[in-house]
């Protein structure tokens, strides 16, 4: 089967790169699996989780990684996701999200809810 | 102890005391270097990527955007000037400065209104003697540059990116700053951000052309070509201005690094012509005091050989 290279990469370091057989992330017109073959794109990311099943030498699993904005893009079987942040759903402090979101909802501070949400999003999507 | 001894003896000692300031700021500046360069090379993937996704845009579609299209007659261009907040980098921030200055003299030969956007005290305090307006400044990050910092000093930019030049907007947005080469060699260099270089990215494509072996793949935008150059504006902005900033951080880095290595080399070497003039000065108040000793016994002999007569 044809291969899927993923970069997932943040604005100050890579944060996951692999093989993949199926990546599906939430674009500002709606959700989209990408599958090896898939026609050339490049979409505007909304906040969300990304899942990506992995394949070939990192094993069969999946990894879930928070995205707060950015872009998918994909040509010739590499597909690179671009966020200003992103993180692992295992690298999210859980309690410290929902502190976050207790604080933002009784600060009205919409940004840091939204970044909050997406994160327990992504944690709660990778179990 | 004579007096020019004791004056000898207290300049090495106050010398001694600098360089050992001096060598302790090389090796903090040093060790800032690897950082700042691991950051660098962290910010890569990121800054590529980015460029690659504008490319595909710019090439895939006939969109006409302020991040692709080139102004016939730019009437109004930014420079972004970044320099540093701290001084002791021997010519780091005046070779930014020049280096900016010069863009400057260009644009405006060229006929076009400049407003001067600043990182780092320096550069400011540059403008601010002078007298010249500064459009913006930020002061504070330059050591130790977050995505968050690049993010504030393009907000300013964008916005006025996307104003009619009628109305205080910017045809081009242009940027100065301290290239890191290597640990020995940082080079300012001058860099029109926007409009992007069609020539650059024509080099590019004609890279990627012969590596695949094939056309450019068409791309599918979604939701459409605008909207993704709407977005990726900002993100493609910011991400070169983080890219600069954390170069500007690395050079300024290896500037102390190497002006202070110099400082250090030279209160080695005061410190060595002091301990030779110190030397000096002692003997020369040995030999004086065995002069007067011998001189005086000599009168001493003379005189009571006189009286024994």
């Amino acid at each position: 089967m044809a291969e899927l290279h993923v970069e997932l990469v943040a604005a100050d370091r890579q944060v996951w790169s692999g093989e993949a057989s199926l990546v599906v992330a939430r674009t500002t017109s709606g959700d989209i699996g990408i599958m090896p073959g898939h026609q050339p794109l490049l979409a505007v990311l909304q906040p969300g989780p990304v899942t990506i099943r992995t394949a070939g030498e990192t094993g069969q699993g999946t990894v879930v990684a928070a995205v707060h904005g950015g872009f998918v893009s994909y040509t010739d079987g590499k597909l690179s996701l671009l966020a200003e942040i992103a993180e692992l759903s295992e690298e999210i402090d859980v309690e410290r999200a929902e502190r976050a979101l207790e604080r933002a909802r009784s600060e009205a501070d919409t940004p840091a809810e939204r970044r909050a949400d997406v994160r327990l999003r992504a944690v709660a999507a990778s179990r | 102890m004579g007096s020019q001894l004791r004056i000898y003896k207290r300049r090495i000692k106050s010398v001694s005391a600098t360089k050992k300031i001096t060598r302790a700021m090389e090796m903090i500046a040093a060790s800032r270097i690897i950082k700042a360069q691991r950051r660098v090379a962290a910010a890569t993937p990121y800054a590529d990527e980015i460029t690659n996704a504008v490319t595909a845009v710019a090439y895939g579609s006939e969109v006409k955007h302020p991040l692709t299209t080139k102004i016939e007659r730019p009437r109004r261009a930014a420079v972004l000037l970044i320099t540093s907040d701290r001084g002791l980098a021997g010519g780091y921030s005046s070779n930014a400065i020049k280096a900016g200055e010069h863009l400057t003299g260009e644009l405006v030969a060229s006929g076009m209104q400049v407003d001067t956007y600043i990182v780092g005290r320096k550069g400011v305090a540059y403008y601010g003697f002078r007298e010249r307006p500064i459009t913006h400044s930020w002061t504070g990050f330059t050591d130790n540059p977050t995505y968050a910092d690049a993010k504030d000093v393009a907000a300013p930019l964008i916005e006025a990116i996307r104003k009619d030049t009628d109305e205080g907007g910017i045809d081009e947005l242009h940027i100065a700053y301290t290239e890191f080469v290597s640990m020995i060699s940082q080079t300012p260099v001058e860099r029109q951000l926007l409009p992007m270089e069609i020539v650059d990215s024509a080099e590019e494509s004609a890279e990627v052309f012969k590596r695949d072996g094939a056309p450019r793949p068409l791309y599918d935008f979604e939701p459409s070509p605008e909207q993704v150059l709407d977005a990726l504006l900002p993100g493609y902005v910011e991400s070169r201005i983080y890219t600069a900033l954390l170069q500007a951080a690395a050079s300024k880095h290896a500037a102390t690094r190497r002006a202070m290595k110099s400082a250090t080399d030279n209160a080695e070497e005061l410190i060595k012509s002091f301990t030779r003039l110190a030397n000096a000065a002692r003997q020369a108040e040995i030999t004086q005091e065995i002069t007067e000793i011998v001189g005086g016994a000599s009168a001493l002999a003379d005189a009571t050989a006189g009286s024994e007569r």
